[in-house]
């Protein structure tokens, strides 16, 4: 285990490296020149050229590349071109909180029942339940957000008129429902066939006949012979299912007037506003890759079979 | 005795027992699979010849009949502009069909699998070349840099585009609208490919070891003929299980797109476009018909692709289930 979890620790910054690499590139092919876009058409060659000079965009690429990556990893992402004089950190950090609340709800949605409802339904193989649940979770999965939100607006702003439509207050504010629920019954219906799926590849096994044949009780031979087990493969997808939940972010806080960092992306794309763009970028990247790491390590703790 | 013995084994199998046409067999007697496959080539027809079956024009707007209810003349009813809402989710899923047929051709079948097969039948530098790339693409956020590929590189495409067009006086390639597809499908196909290279490779280190590629390597077939008669064909199953899968999850994304406006721009209709412009609780309450039939087509085309690749898995996949 010592060698791949070390292979893997040195590999991860290689990998940040090419991420920032490419997200800065893209930046810079921008069209325009960024100081040409602040200064709209009222641009002075000699202020022009000053600007250029203070923000370093005379220097060479690699070295503008070098400044850049330096400063980010100091949490420092430059100034927003549309916000002026703010930085891009203190915009982002209000904004990546708000949206990683709502994942973390969306996140406890989808593994909170999916997880229980998979197992249970994989236990009623061949029983009208399995079948109902499998066609259900399979339209779940397919029905896309943009179906979903306006249906639970219908649902339960119009018609039941119990939950808030619009605007966000914290985690423990109502505001916060539909928005998880929205994300995370994707998330529901994916876990439930997934654990359902490997429940049941755990079920054929003997050590589950094993441990019934030698007269445990029912529970525990559930519990700890075939959830424990069914589980391993659901870890891994659990970084995976982080970049669809990224993805919902964007479309869910549009629709539910959220303050999170979906709106801002898309805000700043109009506004050509690429420090932002590229500091979201990179955050997620560092998520994504952070996520991924824990698993993958994780996994080997785990699941002491897997070996490299 | 000897001869009759040798003309045994050398005698052609009956055909039609192949594992090929058993699983094509198999998927014909799933009628979920063929009720799936039958609604996917109906709207994949009807988006590619949406200027001969769209009763309007998708522009030809009509002041008199504004958010008109669906009715005999509107099967869908018309929209803010008066337009006919039936003809441009038609139009909308011409876009959608050639979007997402080009991102499979290029990321899922082109990229992927040939990358795989490289990828996993020469191993060593080649491999982890391929391997690591694949994880830097799997490391961003797809939507994210999707969205920075189309706002720093469409303008310097279409630069580049008129350039040519002024060069060979060709004229209109930008105004069809070619950029803006090639951009977006281009940026899909980058993403798809990770997943289909790994799964081929997986498949291809498996069968890299069987005796008939040994034999195949013995007789002196060279690697291309070993790869696409050998491997390839054995590798197919998982693969079209994935590509089945893997359109629905292209519809969604080229749909996404649409709705954070970096997709086909107006007045081309696009379905995320449709969407987003309707997507609030005011229309729901007043017009709610602007935005269920958009959205109906869309679910309907996912919910089958995924359909059908449950269907795949049980006909092609014996052991999975």
């Amino acid at each position: 285990m010592g060698p791949y979890v070390i292979r893997r620790l040195m590999w991860t910054p290689v990998l940040l490296f090419a991420v920032s690499l490419i997200t800065f590139t893209l930046g810079r092919f921008g069209p325009g020149d960024p100081v040409q876009i602040w200064m709209g058409q009222y641009s002075n060659p000699e202020v022009v050229e000053r600007l250029r000079n203070q923000y370093g965009l005379d220097k060479p690429f690699f070295v503008q590349y070098g400044i850049y990556v330096k400063d980010a990893l100091q949490g420092d992402f430059g100034e927003s071109f549309q916000y002026r004089g703010r930085d891009v950190s203190e915009l982002l950090s209000n904004r990546i909180w708000v949206s990683a609340q709502l994942n973390i709800a969306a996140m406890i949605i989808a593994v909170g029942l999916g997880i229980p409802l998979g197992f249970f339904t994989a236990l009623k193989q061949g029983t009208w339940v399995d079948t109902a649940t499998v066609s259900t979770t399979l339209l779940f999965m397919s029905v896309p957000v943009f179906l979903t939100a306006p249906g639970m607006l219908i649902v339960f702003a119009l018609w039941l008129d119990l939950l808030p439509t619009h605007g966000w207050g914290g985690f423990f504010d109502l505001r916060i429902v539909m928005p998880a629920l929205v994300m995370g019954v994707p998330g529901v219906a994916f876990l439930t066939r997934l654990t359902r799926a490997s429940t049941l590849e755990v079920l054929s096994q003997e050590y589950v006949r094993t441990a019934r044949a030698k007269g445990l009780h029912e529970f525990s031979v559930r519990h700890r012979h075939i959830l424990r087990n069914a589980l391993i493969p659901i870890f891994t997808m659990l970084g995976l299912s982080l970049a669809t939940l990224v993805t919902g972010t964007f479309i869910v806080e549009g629709f539910f007037g959220i303050p999170g960092m979906g709106r801002l992306a898309i805000e700043s794309l109009f506004a050509r506003d690429y420090p932002i763009i590229m500091a979201l970028t990179l955050i997620i990247a560092v998520a994504f890759v952070t996520a991924n790491l824990i698993v993958d390590v994780g996994y080997r703790f785990i699941d002491p079979r897997i070996r490299y | 005795m000897a001869t009759e013995e040798r003309t045994a084994i050398f005698e052609t199998p009956e055909t039609g027992t192949s594992l090929w046409s058993q699983s094509v067999r198999r998927l014909m007697r799933k009628k979920v699979g063929m009720v799936c496959l039958t609604v996917i080539l109906i709207f994949y027809a009807a988006g590619a010849s949406a200027q001969w079956i769209a009763p309007y024009e998708y522009n030809a707007f009509n002041i008199s009949e504004i958010k008109a209810r669906p009715s005999l003349s509107h099967p869908f009813g018309t929209d803010r502009a008066g337009r006919d809402i039936f003809s441009r989710v038609i139009y909308g899923l011409r876009t959608l069909v050639i979007l997402t047929l080009a991102a499979m051709l290029t990321g899922f079948v082109f990229l992927g699998i040939t990358l795989g097969l490289i990828s996993g039948y020469f191993g060593k530098m080649v491999d982890a070349v391929i391997m690591r790339v694949g994880e830097v693409f799997l490391s961003f956020p797809d939507i994210l840099l999707v969205l920075l590929i189309a706002a720093t590189l469409k303008p310097r495409v279409t630069q580049w585009v008129y350039s040519i067009e002024g060069a060979t006086g060709i004229d209109g390639i930008v105004r069809v609208g070619i950029v803006d597809y090639v951009v977006i499908f281009g940026a899909m196909a980058a993403f798809s490919w990770v997943g289909m290279a790994r799964l081929v490779r997986g498949q291809v280190l498996y069968i890299k070891q069987s005796q008939y590629v040994e034999a195949a390597q013995a007789t002196g077939a060279s690697t291309m003929r070993i790869l696409l008669t050998h491997v390839l064909p054995n590798v197919l199953s998982p693969v079209i299980v994935v590509v089945s899968t893997g359109m629905g999850g292209l519809v969604f994304t080229a749909v996404v797109l649409g709705w954070l406006g970096i997709g086909v721009q107006p007045p081309t209709p696009d379905l995320g476009r449709m969407l987003f412009e309707n997507g609030n609780i005011g229309v729901l309450r007043s017009d709610p018909h602007l935005l269920l039939f958009p959205v109906a087509a869309i679910t309907v085309l996912i919910f089958t692709f995924n359909l059908l690749g449950d269907a795949l898995n049980d006909a092609f996949n014996p052991r999975a289930r």
